[in-house]
């Protein structure tokens, strides 16, 4: 197949694409979701991005925070933004980093006014924004535009056998047309860590990846009370066949192909050194991890699942594949491209993987996800630890 | 090129994964490996879902279990060829 060399995406101020055009009302804090979703429902064309977090956070886990409410304010899926916290200086401090960009963001803070006056002048703004953003129009933008990040769930045997293969196809023929790529997922590397490393493009690359895998699986070994059961892997990849995290490890290992990464990034933290595929410190679980590489700026998501997984994001549109028939046949609604021909061999891993591309670019160009279709918006901080 | 019952990564490995919905207890089963386009023949003890794992040799307690050519751990419990593998006679050696 010939690849296309050009999707229709939003151009951003900052010489980034979008391949969405989202007004976004961000809460900077648990307290100010309600403020941040009645200016969402005021104003139409506008979405809230509630979550559980954001006061008495200190240290890396308020860096955390920042870094993820600020790169998800960056992402040039993002037209514009209106940032809304308890106080004025963490809510300033988030707007400051976003105005970088050029895109029009603005701040409020509730404390001295309350909810209601804060929704209404809020509100204003957000009709302003949501006006203006409806007006943008896509435009052609070659693949570099295009940064994926990738991560599987709800996997089972045929994510091993076919669809991790099928986005390691997809990886290895677009990488040459310039794309950023991110893997994640450091605990469910475990078995395959040392195969994983000596993927680093470089000596660095390779040694940070260890010290960032085993620091990792330090926490998990000194606060494990079991053996795990049930939660790496999971009961649905049990149910799916899989038996041992390094089963799992080496499946979900697939998705990268032959490639090798240039760098490890924090979570949520923009990848720096050019095109090519980066690792991403990142929990293992779904939502958190999307949410994590959609604030490191990657525009678009290719997300594996065997057994079904049904998650969505926010800003960065999720575009699923299954490799299993059952889950195909039987969650159809939430499946955008179907490889499970390649168990039957009706399908070969080139075909699935040119399958994958157009069904991405589709999505890039506009049309919605299942995910999108079904309204699933999980935006989902990641927490280090307890607040002080 | 006809459908496989079972798929095997590798052709180090000593397991191989249930492609069909199930297998039935004795069926013969065609198993593809896809690493060199070879196809094997191994007789299902039992009924196995797909996705689910079948011995390609008889293994016993402390064997290692390969997939994708790799380690992927440890076997606690005898198992047969054509045996299902699984959770009850396979444990992790990492956690």
């Amino acid at each position: 197949m010939e690849i296309p060399k050009s999707f229709l995406g939003y151009r951003r101020e900052n010489g980034r694409a979008g391949t969405r055009n989202h007004v976004i009302i961000l809460p900077v804090d648990d307290i100010s979701n309600a403020c941040a979703e009645a200016v969402a429902n005021n104003i139409k064309g506008t979405i809230a991005l509630p979550h559980s977090y954001g006061r008495l956070q200190f240290g890396a886990d308020l860096e955390l925070h920042f870094r993820t409410m600020i790169g998800t304010g960056k992402n040039p899926n993002v037209a514009a933004v209106i940032v809304i916290g308890i106080e004025p200086k963490w809510t300033k401090r988030i707007v400051d980093e976003i105005a970088k960009t050029g895109k029009p963001v603005e701040g409020f803070h509730i404390e001295r006014t309350g909810d209601i006056g804060t929704i209404m002048k809020a509100s204003k703004k957000a009709q302003e924004f949501s006006q203006w953003a409806s007006e943008k129009q896509r435009e052609e933008c070659p693949l570099s535009d295009l940064w994926i990040s990738v991560k599987c769930g709800e996997s089972d045997t045929t994510s091993g056998l076919a669809s991790n293969p099928t986005v390691g196809n997809l990886m290895e023929k677009l990488e040459p047309f310039g794309v950023h790529l991110c893997f994640g997922e450091t605990s469910e590397l475990t078995g395959a860590e040392k195969v994983c490393a000596a993927r680093g493009a470089t000596k660095e690359a390779q040694e940070k990846f260890m010290k960032t895998w085993s620091s990792y699986n330090d926490f998990i070994l000194k606060e494990a009370t079991n053996d795990l059961s049930e939660s790496q892997p999971t009961a649905g990849n049990i149910a799916g066949g899989l038996t041992t995290i390094e089963e799992k490890a080496f499946g979900n290992f697939q998705k990268i192909g032959n490639l090798k990464f240039i760098d490890v990034l924090e979570p949520a933290e923009e990848p720096k050194k050019g095109k090519g595929l980066y690792f991403m410190d990142t929990s293992s679980a779904a939502a958190e991890c999307v949410t994590l590489q959609a604030a490191g700026g990657f525009n678009i998501h290719l997300f594996p699942t065997g057994q079904g997984n049904i998650i969505g994001n926010p800003i960065e549109p999720v575009v699923k594949l299954t490799a299993n028939p059952l889950t195909a046949k039987l969650m159809k609604e939430h499946v955008d491209c179907d490889v499970s021909k390649i168990l039957s061999r009706e399908m070969n891993l080139s075909q699935a993987g040119d399958e994958l591309i157009k069904t991405m670019l589709r999505v890039a160009n506009g049309r919605l996800t299942c995910a999108e279709a079904l309204g699933h918006r999980e935006f989902v901080m990641t927490k280090l630890y307890r607040s002080a | 090129m006809s459908q496989p019952d079972l798929i095997i990564h590798d052709e180090k490995d000593n397991v191989g994964v249930v492609v069909i919905e199930n297998t039935k207890k004795g069926q013969e089963c065609n198993a593809w490996i896809m690493e060199n386009d070879k196809t094997v023949k191994v007789s299902s003890i039992n009924e196995v879902p797909l996705g689910h794992k079948i011995a390609l040799k008889d293994l016993k307690e402390g064997d290692t279990i390969l997939k994708y050519g790799h380690d992927i751990g440890k076997v606690v419990k005898t198992i047969k060829k054509g045996e299902h593998v699984h959770v009850h006679n396979v444990k992790t050696k990492k956690w």
